[in-house]
């Protein structure tokens, strides 16, 4: 399953840590952040719950870069 | 400006004021160190915050902690030598603005194009007891009847009931020409109604709407990223370690080196001084923001023009476009047919074609539908008995008492009459009347008004071979090729004959480059997904083209190759333009600083002056009209 969510980050590298960070975040298949139009796309991996996995890839996100925001 | 950029712009004029301010005091020692600390802090606290939290959550390499050992340690150099503190603000000080502005023009620009792309309709106009109601695109079923008043946009694809109006495309396919509706006509959601009230009965659900399916496709375009943009990524993740470890060795190894080996005092200041210079020199953000930058802008570009681009990648791959090949009928020429000449006619053009056309008044065949558009005239069929089909051959009929025949070759030798060959390219209908033969005409598919300079243009922008594939007998094909100036013709294939000689000529490969295929999308969505790109034209409303194609250009205009490949190499030069500049003037300054010839404000300059500069040429990629 795909989604695709709006966020929030002011910078380029910021946004590729974003990245970097919810494809590393369990249950996540990918992740594509584009910054110009400031959307994160998610595919998720079979039989996870969407809500509870982006719960960890905000946390994730979060670490890498605090200034950032996943509008759930 | 959001609040954000406000509160950033206030901090950066306060910092300003402070530090040019209190150039005048006449303080001493540690009361100037606290003043001038005053600065520092409005200026750069959340750097220094986010370095530490960096730090604490194991993720130090970023710009925040290059900037923040870079300031901490010249704020430390003038307090070591009660010197200059102007130095360690003025970096931080250029840093936000460089920050600021960045933010500004990625804002600026996110909004440019999205206006460009301003075709989301926000509401459906449904008549309820009289009165007109706005309602939710997303609510209206199939079918039922929307009214679209002048000035507003279609909002969902569908067929004119009732009115007339013209409609204004030019969001949807750059055409800036209106385009006339009447009732029957079917419309796609997107355009602007300029002149009369429409009533649409809608044939598709929003979600499945023209106007739905662009905004997907270039809203998430950029979410393909391209080589240029992997390697940026890549580079800035080994650059900023890499950087960070060779200030460190250039803060300690010399004045060990000059301690130890050579005997002489180390001199710590000046090699620390030296490697913080490097530090603010490091950061990547010019590449890291200008290259996706160009590539939003000139994805965003492109689709103003009509051009709508799939992915920064199949950009990428358009500017390396060598050799196009193209499906002849509907790209090249207008796959209608229409009547092109009468020859060797014993009797009147005109009384020849009205003869045809009443023959020929009872066939719905292509060729028939030309000879009555031919002759122009409502046909009155009681003058029309004793129609005889002869199946791949032609019709007979008797026509005000006449009999006439029109057919092919064959139909004349089956009755017997002599009849006179044609050298012209097309569909020869003889015809023969009384038994008599009465001359010929030629029917053949008429090339886009544009196909020739089309052509022309893409070997000035550089590409290499073109080919033409077509199901066209070899005559046809040859002469429009010719007509057309096109190098090589494959004609007589059947639609799955296309894929494999795509999938040869691939193989020998004797251009280099990409190889690009352009199609109507009628029955070549298999061709247009085995190029390197598939351009599809035209394609509104086709599903499997859109969905098959990596290029999609909105109207059938072939001029309109020429223009995407120019727009793609813009983008892509731009885009190299931009990762050797900044890499190279930050190798540049790397070296002067390293060799103590740099201070700290080309230090800055080199980070700051070159993103700037990045980032308005990046801009540049926009600007597509003139191309």
């Amino acid at each position: 399953m795909k989604k695709t969510y709006k966020i929030d980050v002011d910078c380029a590298n910021c946004a590729n840590k974003m990245e970097d960070a919810a494809k590393k975040t369990a249950g996540v298949k990918d992740a594509t952040v584009n910054f110009m139009t400031l959307k994160m796309n998610v595919e998720f991996e079979e039989g996870k719950d969407p809500k509870t996995v982006m719960q960890e890839v905000l946390k994730n996100c979060k670490k890498v870069e605090d200034d950032c925001e996943i509008f759930l | 400006m959001n609040k954000k950029q406000k509160k950033m712009l206030i901090r950066i004029i306060i910092a300003a004021v402070l530090l040019v301010g209190f150039h005048y005091l006449p303080f001493q020692g540690p009361i100037r160190f606290f003043l001038y600390l005053i600065p520092y802090l409005v200026i750069g606290y959340d750097i220094l915050i986010k370095a530490w939290k960096g730090i604490r959550n194991k993720q130090p390499f970023d710009e925040n902690l290059l900037m923040a050992i870079a300031t901490i340690g010249a704020m430390a150099i003038a307090v070591y030598e009660d010197g200059d503190y102007t130095e360690a603000i003025a970096v931080m000080l250029f840093y936000q603005v460089g920050e600021w502005f960045q933010s500004y023009a990625v804002g600026k620009s996110r909004r440019n194009i999205s206006e460009l792309m301003d075709i989301r309709p926000d509401y459906a106009n449904i008549e309820v007891d009289g009165k007109l109601e706005q309602v939710d695109p997303d609510e209206v079923e199939i079918g039922s009847v929307i009214v679209v008043q002048p000035g507003e946009k279609i909002p969902i694809d569908g067929i004119v009931v009732e009115g007339t109006s013209s409609l204004n495309t030019s969001a949807l396919t750059g055409e800036s020409l209106p385009r006339e509706v009447n009732a029957g006509d079917e419309i796609i959601s997107g355009c602007i109604n300029m002149t009369g009230v429409l009533k649409i009965q809608t044939s598709r659900e929003f979600g499945e709407s023209t106007v739905s399916k662009i905004l997907d496709l270039v809203e998430n375009a950029s979410s393909r990223k391209s080589k240029s943009e992997n390697f940026i990524t890549k580079f800035a993740r080994v650059y900023t370690p890499a950087v960070v470890c060779s200030a460190i060795a250039l803060a300690v190894l010399p004045p060990l080196v000059r301690m130890i080996g050579m005997g002489l005092p180390a001199d710590w200041g000046t090699w620390i001084y030296r490697a913080l210079t490097f530090l603010v020199i490091s950061c990547p953000c010019a590449l890291v923001i200008s290259i996706p930058l160009s590539f939003f802008a000139g994805i965003g570009g492109a689709s103003n023009a009509g051009i709508l681009v799939k992915g920064s990648n199949y950009l990428e791959s358009l500017s390396q476009a060598k050799c196009i090949v193209f499906d002849k009928t509907g790209t090249l020429t207008q796959g209608v047919f229409e009547v092109n000449g009468v020859h060797h006619n014993k009797l009147k053009e005109e009384k020849l074609l009205e003869y045809a056309a009443l023959v020929e008044s009872s066939s719905s065949h292509p060729i028939s539908k030309s000879l009555q558009r031919a002759y122009g005239k409502e046909i009155d069929r009681s003058r029309v008995s004793d129609i005889q089909e002869i199946s791949g051959n032609g019709v007979t009929a008797n026509v005000d008492g006449v009999s006439v025949a029109a057919g092919n070759a064959k139909l004349m030798k089956r009755l017997g009459i002599q009849y006179i060959d044609c050298h012209h390219v097309g569909t020869i209908i003889h015809m023969a009347i009384n038994g008599a033969y009465a001359g010929h005409i030629v029917i053949s598919d008429i090339v886009k008004p544009h196909a020739k300079e089309a052509i022309a243009s893409l070997r000035a922008a550089g590409v290499e071979k073109t080919i033409m594939l077509t199901g066209d007998a070899k005559k046809v094909a040859d002469q429009v090729a010719a007509s057309l100036g096109i190098d090589e013709v494959y004609s007589e294939l059947l639609p799955a004959d296309k894929v494999e000689k795509v999938e040869a000529i691939m193989e020998k490969k004797q251009y280099k480059g990409k190889l690009a295929f352009v199609g109507d999308g009628i029955n070549d969505a298999p061709v247009l997904s085995r190029a390197d790109i598939g351009i599809a034209m035209g394609a509104m409303g086709s599903d499997a083209a859109i969905e098959a194609a990596d290029v999609v250009l909105m109207d059938d205009d072939p001029l309109k190759i020429a223009k995407a490949i120019k727009i793609s190499r813009k983008c892509l030069r731009i885009v190299y333009e931009n990762i050797w500049s900044a890499i190279g003037i930050k190798l540049i300054c790397l070296f002067l600083g390293a060799i103590g010839i740099a201070n700290m404000w080309v230090a800055i300059f080199a980070d700051v002056g070159v993103m700037i500069l990045a980032v308005l040429n990046a801009i540049r990629t926009l600007f597509v009209k003139r191309l």
